[in-house]
C-alpha cells in the first residue's frame, strides 16, 4: 500500500493518515514515511486502509473530510504554540507533530468534555473499523489478501466457501456449579 | 397521492413486539398490516461479512445519543434477527422494584408466577431451551471455570439457539445463515402471512394522526433500499386500532411527533428510558494461567484463544440476582462476545502507561483479542434516559448509509446506577483477575456514553398515570386504540436479557387487544395455537 494513493490533495491524505496512525499505530511503510511515525510493529490502520475507509461515502464522513483536515490542523498549530513546539513547515501541522503530541492532542480532541468531541470520535471510529474488521473490504477477501488489521488481531480463517464453522468449539464438560435457585426452565427463580 | 388503504390493525415494527400480535391477530381472524423501516432478509442473504453493505450493516441500528448510545435491529424480524437468543426469564425479585418513584414499578396484576404462563407461551413457539455444559463454547467454559475458581456459580443460560445446526461463527449480529438461531422469521412471522398479514419493509412510519370515525391513520415514508438517508414516496394507511411496536429508541419518538395531531401525550412518553444497567468489561488472559490455574486446554493444546469462537454470550453467572440484596446492587453477568470493530473500540487496555481506548497499548491488546474474555453486566439502572425533541424523520439523523446516526435520547447516570456498576465491575475484577488469571478494564463510557443493546421503559406501563405511559392493558392513556407492545412498556431494568420478558408482555397482551378490536367492529377471536400448531402453551393460557 502506497502513500498518496487517493485521488484527494496528498496534504489531505496525509493528515487522515497521521490521524489514523495514532488511533492504531504502525510501522513506517518506506524511509522517509512522515505521515506513520513508526512506533508499533507490524502494520497500524493506515496500513489496514483507513483513508480508503473515511473516503468511502457510505461511512458518511467523506464529504465532510476537508474540513475535518482543516481543522485538524488548526488545532495543531495552536497545540504547538501552547506547547512551544517548532513545526516543520514542509509539511502539514498535524503530521508535523510528534507522536506522542499527535495522542495528547487526540486524546484531548476525544475528551468528554471537548465542543468537537463527535466528529473526531467518528474519525477514530473508521480509524479502527479500518484496522480490525477492514470494513472497506470483503472480509474473506481480505484474510487472503493477509490484511494487516485482521491478521494482528489474529481472526480465524474461513472454511474454503468464505464461510465461518467451527467444528472444535467445547470443552465439553461442566466447569462450574450452577446456581442454587436455578429454576427447572434453566432460569433464574 | 393514491387513496388511502386501509385495515384492521397496523402494527409498526416487526420486532418482538409487533410480531406476536401480528400472529394472533392474523390468526384470530383481523387483517392486519405490519410496517417495518428496514429491508427483509432471509437465509443466505445473511453474510459473513464486515464489508459496509452487507447484511451486517443494512440490519443493524446504532443510534448516538448525548451519554447513550443504543444498538438494535432494523429488518423484518427487528432485534431478533441480530440478537444472541439468550433467553433467561426475569427473576422474582424485579417485579417487586421500585425504582426511585417511591411505589412498585409494575403494575400489580404482574409478578413472575402470573408471566409464568406467557413466558411458556413464548418458550414453546420459538423455541427456548435449556442448554448443556457439553456444547457449551470456550469462552462460556471459560467464564464458568473462572467462576468455579472464585467460589461463584454459573449457569448455561436458557437460549433460542438449535445447537445441533449451529455452527459457532459467532455471525449472529449479522443474521444467522444457518437458520441455527431461532428468530421471528422463523415462527410467528412466517405464520403471521400464513393467515393473510401483510409486512412492508422499508416503511418507516413517521406520526399517526386521527380519523374522524374513532380509528388512526398512519402516515409513513418508504426508506431507499440501499442508502437509509434517502426517503421516498409517503403514503398513510388507515385502521381501526394501531400497536406501536418500533423499539424503546423509536416508539416514544412517533409518539412525540404525533403529539400535534394526537392531542397530549402521558408525561412517561419518552421518560424513564432504560439502558438495562448494560456495561462491558473486557479481560484479556494469560494463557498459560489459564492451563496451571484452571486446567484447561482444546484439544489441540491451546489453552483458550477462542474469543472468535462460539454464538454470543452462554453462560452466565446469577450469584447477585438475589433478591435480599437492596435495590441498584443486584445484576447478572454474562460472557458475551462482541465483534470487532463496534466490539473492540471501546474496551481498554489494562495497564496502559498512555490512553487506554487507542494509541500504543491500544494495538498491543488487540494483538492477544484470541484471549479476550468480555463480561456483560445487568443491572438495575434509574430509568434516566429522557427522549428530546424528535428529529425531522425516524428515531434518528441518519449519518452513515446505513447502520449509523445520532438521536435525541439523553441519559445521566445517576449515583444508584454508578453504585450498581462500580460493585459490578469489582466483582469482575476479582473472579477474573484471581491467581493472575488475566487482566480486565471497563469499556469506557467517554466516546459514546452508556450504550444499550436493551433499551427499555421509555413508553412503560404501571398503574400509576403519572409516572406510566400505559395501563396494565398496554393502551396508551387517554389514546383509546393505541396500544404498545414492545421494549419500551417493560417498566425497567430487568437485570438479565430481556427480549424473553419482552415477549411474554407481548403474549400477555394480545386477549386484551383482542377485545378492543371487537369492540371496534373488527371480527377476530383470541386463541391461536403456537405458530408450528403446538397447543400446550395455548392450553395453560386459555385455562387461567
Ligand atoms: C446485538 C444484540 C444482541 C442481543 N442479544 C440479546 C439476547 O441474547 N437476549 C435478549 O433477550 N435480548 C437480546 N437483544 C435485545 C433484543 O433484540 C431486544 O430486546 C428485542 O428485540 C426488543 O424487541 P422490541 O419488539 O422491543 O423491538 P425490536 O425487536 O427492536 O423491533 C422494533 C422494530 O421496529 C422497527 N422500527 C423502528 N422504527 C420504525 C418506524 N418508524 N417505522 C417502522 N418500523 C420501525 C425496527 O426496524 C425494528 O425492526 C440483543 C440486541 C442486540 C442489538
Amino acid at each position: 500500500m502506497r502513500p498518496n494513493d487517493s485521488e484527494h490533495d496528498p496534504e489531505r491524505t496525509l493528515v487522515l493518515e497521521a490521524f489514523a496512525d495514532t488511533i492504531i499505530p504502525g510501522e513506517k511503510r518506506f524511509p522517509g514515511d512522515r505521515s506513520v511515525a513508526g512506533v508499533s510493529a507490524g502494520g497500524g490502520a493506515v496500513a489496514a486502509g483507513a483513508v480508503e475507509l473515511l473516503e468511502n461515502p457510505a461511512g458518511g464522513l467523506a464529504e465532510g473530510l476537508d474540513s475535518l483536515v482543516f481543522s485538524l490542523n488548526d488545532h495543531a498549530r495552536e497545540y504547538a504554540v501552547a506547547h512551544d513546539l517548532e513545526l516543520d513547515p514542509t509539511v502539514p501541522p498535524f503530521v508535523a507533530l510528534p507522536f506522542d503530541h499527535r495522542t495528547a492532542l487526540v486524546a484531548d480532541l476525544t475528551g468528554p468534555d471537548h465542543p468537537e468531541k463527535q466528529m473526531w470520535v467518528g474519525l477514530a471510529l473508521f480509524s479502527n473499523m479500518a484496522f480490525d474488521s477492514a470494513a472497506h473490504l470483503r472480509t474473506s477477501e481480505a484474510l487472503t489478501a493477509g490484511h494487516p488489521g485482521l491478521l494482528t488481531i489474529g481472526y480465524e480463517q474461513p472454511q474454503a466457501d468464505g464461510i465461518w464453522r467451527f467444528e472444535s468449539f467445547s470443552y465439553g464438560r461442566q466447569l462450574a456449579d450452577l446456581h442454587p435457585d436455578t429454576t427447572a426452565t434453566g432460569s433464574p427463580a | 397521492m393514491t387513496s388511502i388503504e386501509s385495515t384492521d390493525v397496523l402494527i409498526i415494527g416487526s420486532g418482538f413486539g409487533g410480531a406476536i400480535p401480528a400472529y394472533h391477530l392474523a390468526a384470530g381472524g383481523a387483517r392486519v398490516t405490519v410496517l417495518e423501516r428496514g429491508p427483509w432478509l432471509r437465509g443466505e442473504e445473511f453474510d459473513h461479512d464486515f464489508l459496509l453493505g452487507s447484511s451486517y450493516t443494512r440490519i443493524f441500528d446504532f443510534v448516538v445519543g448525548d451519554g447513550m448510545s443504543v444498538l438494535g435491529g432494523n429488518c423484518v424480524g427487528g432485534g431478533s434477527v441480530v440478537y444472541f437468543a439468550t433467553m433467561p426469564r426475569a427473576p422474582r425479585f424485579v417485579f417487586e422494584r421500585r425504582g426511585s418513584i417511591g411505589r412498585r414499578m409494575w403494575p400489580t396484576s404482574i409478578s413472575r408466577d402470573a408471566l409464568e404462563p406467557w413466558y411458556d407461551r413464548v418458550a414453546e413457539a420459538l423455541p427456548i431451551t435449556r442448554q448443556t455444559w457439553d456444547k457449551i463454547p470456550y469462552a462460556g467454559g471459560l467464564f464458568a471455570a473462572a467462576c468455579q475458581h472464585a467460589g461463584r456459580t454459573a449457569n448455561p443460560a436458557p437460549s433460542a439457539v438449535d445447537v445441533e445446526m449451529c455452527t459457532n461463527c459467532n455471525w449472529m449480529m449479522a443474521g444467522c445463515r444457518f437458520d441455527a438461531k431461532r428468530s421471528l422469521l422463523l415462527n410467528y412471522l412466517p405464520a403471521a402471512l400464513a393467515h393473510g398479514a401483510e409486512i412492508r419493509p422499508l416503511h418507516e412510519v413517521q406520526r399517526i394522526s386521527h380519523n374522524a370515525d374513532g380509528g388512526y391513520r398512519v402516515h409513513y415514508r418508504i426508506v431507499d433500499g440501499e442508502d437509509y438517508r434517502i426517503l421516498h414516496d409517503e403514503g398513510a394507511i388507515d385502521a381501526k386500532l394501531v400497536i406501536v411496536a418500533a423499539g424503546a429508541g423509536a416508539t416514544p419518538v412517533i409518539l412525540q411527533r404525533s403529539e400535534p395531531e394526537l392531542g397530549t401525550m402521558p408525561h412517561a412518553v419518552g421518560r424513564y428510558f432504560s439502558g438495562n444497567g448494560e456495561r462491558l468489561n473486557t479481560a484479556v488472559f494469560d494463557e498459560d494461567r489459564v492451563r496451571d490455574v484452571l486446567g484447561l486446554s482444546r484439544p489441540d493444546g491451546r489453552a483458550y484463544e477462542a474469543y472468535q469462537i462460539g454464538r454470543g454470550p452462554t453462560v452466565a453467572s446469577w450469584d447477585r440476582l438475589d433478591g435480599s440484596l437492596p435495590e441498584f446492587e443486584r445484576y447478572s453477568l454474562e460472557q458475551l462476545y462482541f465483534p470487532p470493530g463496534l466490539g473492540t473500540i471501546l474496551a481498554q487496555a489494562p495497564d496502559a502507561s498512555g490512553p487506554t481506548w487507542f494509541g500504543v497499548d491500544k494495538k498491543e491488546m488487540l494483538r492477544r483479542w484470541q484471549s479476550w474474555l468480555t463480561i456483560f453486566i445487568m443491572s438495575e439502572d434509574d430509568n434516566e434516559g429522557v427522549f428530546g425533541a424528535p428529529p425531522e424523520t425516524g428515531n434518528a439523523h441518519r449519518f452513515s448509509q446505513q447502520m449509523l446516526g445520532h438521536g435525541p435520547l439523553s441519559y445521566r447516570p445517576t449515583e444508584n446506577t454508578r453504585r450498581g456498576w462500580a460493585l459490578a465491575d469489582a466483582d469482575i475484577k476479582d473472579i477474573l483477575e484471581r491467581d493472575g488469571l488475566s487482566r480486565v478494564e471497563p469499556w469506557t463510557n467517554d466516546l459514546v456514553g452508556a450504550y444499550t443493546v436493551h433499551p427499555l421503559a421509555s413508553c412503560r406501563i404501571g398503574d400509576d398515570p403519572a409516572t406510566s405511559a400505559l395501563d396494565d392493558r398496554h393502551e396508551l392513556r387517554g389514546h383509546p386504540g393505541i396500544f404498545v407492545t414492545d421494549g419500551s412498556a417493560v417498566p425497567g431494568a430487568l437485570t438479565v436479557n430481556p427480549a424473553f420478558t419482552i415477549a411474554a408482555l407481548a403474549e400477555r397482551a394480545v386477549p386484551a387487544i383482542v377485545r378492543a378490536a371487537q369492540e371496534r367492529g373488527v371480527s377476530v377471536s383470541y386463541g391461536a395455537p403456537s405458530p408450528d400448531g403446538s397447543t400446550s402453551g395455548r392450553r395453560a393460557v386459555l385455562a387461567r
